[in-house]
């Protein structure tokens, strides 16, 4: 792909001229430079609207309407052959831009993973067959004999998921259980002696697997590429560009401690009742409580704790006092105080990590004896109820939130929590734990002219 | 054995004390698990089984494969030793008799030896890599706190044991009839639950992102303490593999054991929490209604909680019932109390690390023994072969003069015997094909690229 300064409109004999293109080479085209930037903007705005949907929980028919309508929005041509091109060209610009570090590649991959499965799913029965063999899925039809006597239990998988085994489902693909983990994990398919009986409208989640497999692979070569050739080559033309694409659109970075200087140890149980999303309380709470935290929740809560302003020394003094009634100071040094230097940057890999989004918490699903994850996505109605009100918030205000919690919201139900506990409203809505502690000690700042 | 002799770690243990001649005092510690590393961990089977026929014999075989295996040591002040790794038996059996590890965890086989994986960090390619693993399960009967009674956190009694054995026949069935493997190690944990090692090359080769959707294929018992409804199951049917595992498995547990061993239905506070999962409060008041009256009058001999499990049943599964969520409501109960609850975390990547069968587990004292799934009814974990008591059987037999195979004079001997003959043998035999096919299959090939 060929980035030129020149006014010249681009053209070319050999563009792919399939609906839904496989990323599977740049194409030999030529790109004005404001394209290059305007064509990446537009694509990311799709991505980060399809980000913003899969956060607030929205059902699948919602994501379908959603992907569509970001699209028309921002990638529709009149004409099919300039849209295609906006389309590859786009793409492979974000590669640039987003296969820098593993956090940029996995929110990409994840995003053009769920773009693709999308615009698969919308395309006609002929263009998906077509896309199979492109993918080369040399998976056996099962024949009739085999149909017949698996049909039952093919029944019964179809049964389990609220649907029903027409005749015209009667096409299965006999593929090794390893191709289709997304169906596995799901029990959405029938599994004997280690193939997976896949329906023709699950094929989807094969050719996604292929998709997302390809793409994963393609980011590291990019950034290899990127790293030792490109980068310095384009430091005067795209390196900035590609630059300022990622850090305008992924949100302030909460590693670094901006207005409020630094929390002592002292302060924390005074700011946890009054500035800690009920998240971050809960797990608080608990490590009271239990003088211990399984590891999901150590990471959480510490991160939090980091990113609000606590000092390595505090932090370690903070945690090996609540854990004191149970581990004593000289295993504590042994088993976890490690794993607090590391999250600081101190030990290992020493890398920096960032306190978690409200994104990446909402996606994790706590297990047995585990406190972190989402209070709003996991907690029992009951449970929920109890916790809000122990916070303060009025009985009206616990109803919006409710209705919030029962259609998935689960960041506006925080949002609103935050707006019945402080009185004022966050028109950003809650993004990020450490952005509701800035934005609450921000209002109980301006009310008492001091942090509270 | 006089105290001087335990000092000086001789492996030969001479009569002292008549009367007393044999006995071996309770216990853990380095003394004792010398003698046993001595003379009866099965090292050299261990070694056969982590070779995976790579003995060399065979011009298809990696010489390198074993030697790229990450061993771990816990050696007696809890100071543990990472990314061990050996390039014989002979090699493995000196270190784990000199070092006398309180436990050895097996890891992965990475792409290089482990021990020169700082020269590989430096590429900054990630080229120290785990490339090969057992797809692994553990389970832990202390995550079934909330089920049940008679014992919490580590203890383990015959009342509640059976939790395990149901275990064990739903995931083994599983991942022959389901996933096609048929090289499945099952091993008593020590203490308090068993582990897996499903060894299929196929297993071994599989990514973190296939192993997690195994084990979310297992997944059902979801939530802990802050979530209500544990066990979910919609749909109109079962899907064939729950419905399975309920029919051949859970039911008939659930009914003949758990239930009246654990007196589920028997008081108040436990039927409660029985009743807390009937979605239908009106159903949920009948019944407690009905056993709030039947406190004190059984007027059959019958046991309490069958009688009234089966009038919670007789209620739900009526054709009366027309709600939605009442459908499932009978399995989701048996479920709750008897479902596998894997730990995640253990079988979703490549890297995490694994005790070694054959350890002695140092709060009990016990052999992480191999577990027979056929017969997994029949494992009792309270008369398992602790480490003092192997010794005293040695001791029983007296000196001898050649070394090999003492545990057969041992009631280890039994295990060692199964993990050779339904495990390591039928392994091999199908390392050894596939080596071999592998090795024609390249044979071949540039057969072909030549012509």
């Amino acid at each position: 792909m060929e980035v030129v300064q020149s006014q010249r409109k681009s053209s070319s004999n050999n563009v792919i001229v399939s609906i839904l293109p496989l990323y599977r080479s740049a194409p030999p085209l030529e790109v004005r430079l404001e394209d290059f930037e305007f064509f990446a903007i537009d694509r990311l705005r799709v991505l980060k609207g399809l980000s913003d949907g899969l956060c607030r929980g929205k059902k699948p028919e919602e994501m379908e309407k959603l992907v569509l309508d970001l699209w028309k929005a921002n990638m529709r041509h009149p004409q099919a052959v300039e849209e295609v091109n906006k389309d590859i060209i786009s793409h492979f610009v974000l590669r640039l831009v987003y296969c820098r570090t593993e956090e940029l590649r996995k929110w990409f991959l994840s995003m053009e993973t769920t773009l693709f499965r999308h615009r698969f799913r919308w395309g006609s029965s002929e263009a998906q067959r077509a896309l199979m063999s492109e993918f080369k899925l040399p998976y056996k039809a099962v024949s009739n004999a085999e149909f017949e006597s698996l049909k039952d239990k093919l029944g019964q998988v179809a049964r389990s998921m609220g649907q029903t085994l027409a005749a015209a489902d009667a096409i299965f693909y006999k593929v090794p259980f390893e191709e289709v983990p997304d169906l596995v994990a799901g029990r959405r398919v029938f599994i004997h002696k280690g193939h997976a009986y896949v329906a023709i409208n699950q094929v989807v989640s094969l050719v996604v697997t292929q998709f997302r497999s390809y793409l994963s692979k393609a980011l590291i070569l990019t950034n290899r590429k990127w790293t030792s050739t490109i980068r310095e080559q384009e430091k005067d033309r795209l390196t900035p560009i590609v630059e300022a694409l990622c850090t305008s659109y992924l949100g302030p970075d909460y590693s670094q401690q901006q207005e409020f200087g630094e929390i002592s140890i002292k302060d924390i149980d005074q700011v946890a009742k009054t500035s800690f999303p009920l998240c971050m309380r809960h797990l608080f709470e608990k490590v009271k409580e239990d003088h211990h935290l399984k590891h999901g929740g150590r990471m959480q809560l510490g991160l939090f704790l980091k990113g609000v302003g606590l000092k390595l020394d505090d932090a370690l003094a903070f945690w090996k006092a609540e854990f004191a009634p149970k581990v004593s100071a000289e295993r504590f040094d042994k088993e976890y105080a490690y794993n607090i230097r590391h999250n600081y940057g101190r030990e290992g890999k020493r890398t920096d990590y960032t306190p978690y989004s409200c994104q990446k918490i909402i996606s994790v699903t706590p297990g047995i004896g585990d406190h972190h994850g989402c209070p709003y996505r996991h907690f029992s109605e009951e449970n929920l109820r109890a916790a809000l009100v122990r916070m303060g918030v009025s009985s009206r205000a616990v109803e919006d939130v409710m209705d919030k919690v029962h259609n998935r919201h689960y960041q506006l139900a925080c949002t609103l929590t935050f707006e019945a506990v402080h009185g004022s409203s966050c028109d950003a809505g809650i993004n990020h734990p450490n952005q509701y502690f800035i934005d609450s000690q921000r209002v109980l700042q301006s009310k008492n002219g001091s942090v509270a | 054995m006089t105290k001087e002799e335990a000092d000086n770690g001789r492996d030969d243990m001479v009569i002292d004390v008549p009367g007393q001649a044999n006995a071996v005092p309770d216990g853990f510690n380095a003394n004792y698990l010398r003698i046993y590393y001595g003379k009866l961990f099965p090292h050299a089977d261990m070694f056969k089984w982590m070779s995976y026929g790579n003995d060399g014999k065979h011009p298809g075989c990696d010489k390198s494969y074993f030697g790229r295996r990450e061993f771990s040591f816990t050696l007696e002040n809890d100071i543990y030793i990472r990314f061990q790794s050996f390039n014989s038996v002979t090699e493995l059996e000196n270190s784990i008799k000199e070092k006398c590890p309180f436990k050895i965890d097996i890891g992965p086989v990475y792409s290089v030896d482990p021990a020169k994986r700082h020269a590989y960090a430096q590429s900054g390619n990630n080229v120290f890599t785990p490339v090969e693993r057992e797809l692994v399960f553990d389970i832990d009967i202390s995550d079934y706190d909330d089920v049940r009674y008679c014992c919490t956190g580590a203890d383990v009694c015959l009342e509640c044991w059976p939790l395990m054995t149901i275990a064990i026949k739903v995931i083994d069935t599983s991942l022959r009839d389901d996933f096609g493997f048929n090289h499945i190690l099952w091993v008593y944990s020590g203490r308090r639950g068993v582990h897996c090692w499903v060894c299929d090359g196929k297993a071994r080769r599989l990514t973190n992102e296939q192993r997690a959707a195994i084990a979310d294929y297992f997944h059902v018992y979801k939530g802990n303490e802050n979530s209500q409804k544990k066990i979910s199951l919609p749909g109109l049917v079962l899907h064939p593999f729950l419905a399975r595992s309920y029919t051949e498995v859970l039911k008939g547990f659930f009914e003949a054991k758990l239930l009246p061993n654990q007196n589920l239905l028997a008081s108040e506070e436990r039927y409660e929490k029985i009743l807390e999962m009937i979605p239908d409060a009106s159903v949920a008041s009948e019944l407690r209604r009905r056993w709030q009256e039947n406190k004190r009058a059984s007027m059959s001999k019958d046991d309490i909680n069958i009688v009234r499990w089966e009038q919670l049943k007789s209620i739900l599964q009526s054709g009366k019932q027309k709600m939605q969520g009442l459908r499932r409501c009978v399995e989701e109960i048996v479920f709750s109390y008897t479902y596998p609850r894997l730990d995640m975390e253990v079988s979703r990547h490549m890297n995490h690390l694994l005790k070694a069968p054959f350890c002695v587990h140092p709060k009990t004292g016990r052999v992480c023994v191999p577990i027979d799934p056929n017969n997994c009814d029949e494992f009792d974990p309270t008369t398992v072969p602790t480490l003092s008591q192997l010794l005293e059987e040695l001791n029983r037999g007296g000196l001898r003069q050649d070394a090999e195979n003492e545990w057969d004079r041992t009631s280890l001997g039994e295990s060692v015997a199964f993990f050779r003959t339904s495990f390591l043998q039928p392994l091999l035999k199908s390392c050894k094909e596939e080596i071999e096919n592998s090795y024609n299959a390249k044979l071949q090939q540039s057969k072909n690229d030549l012509s």
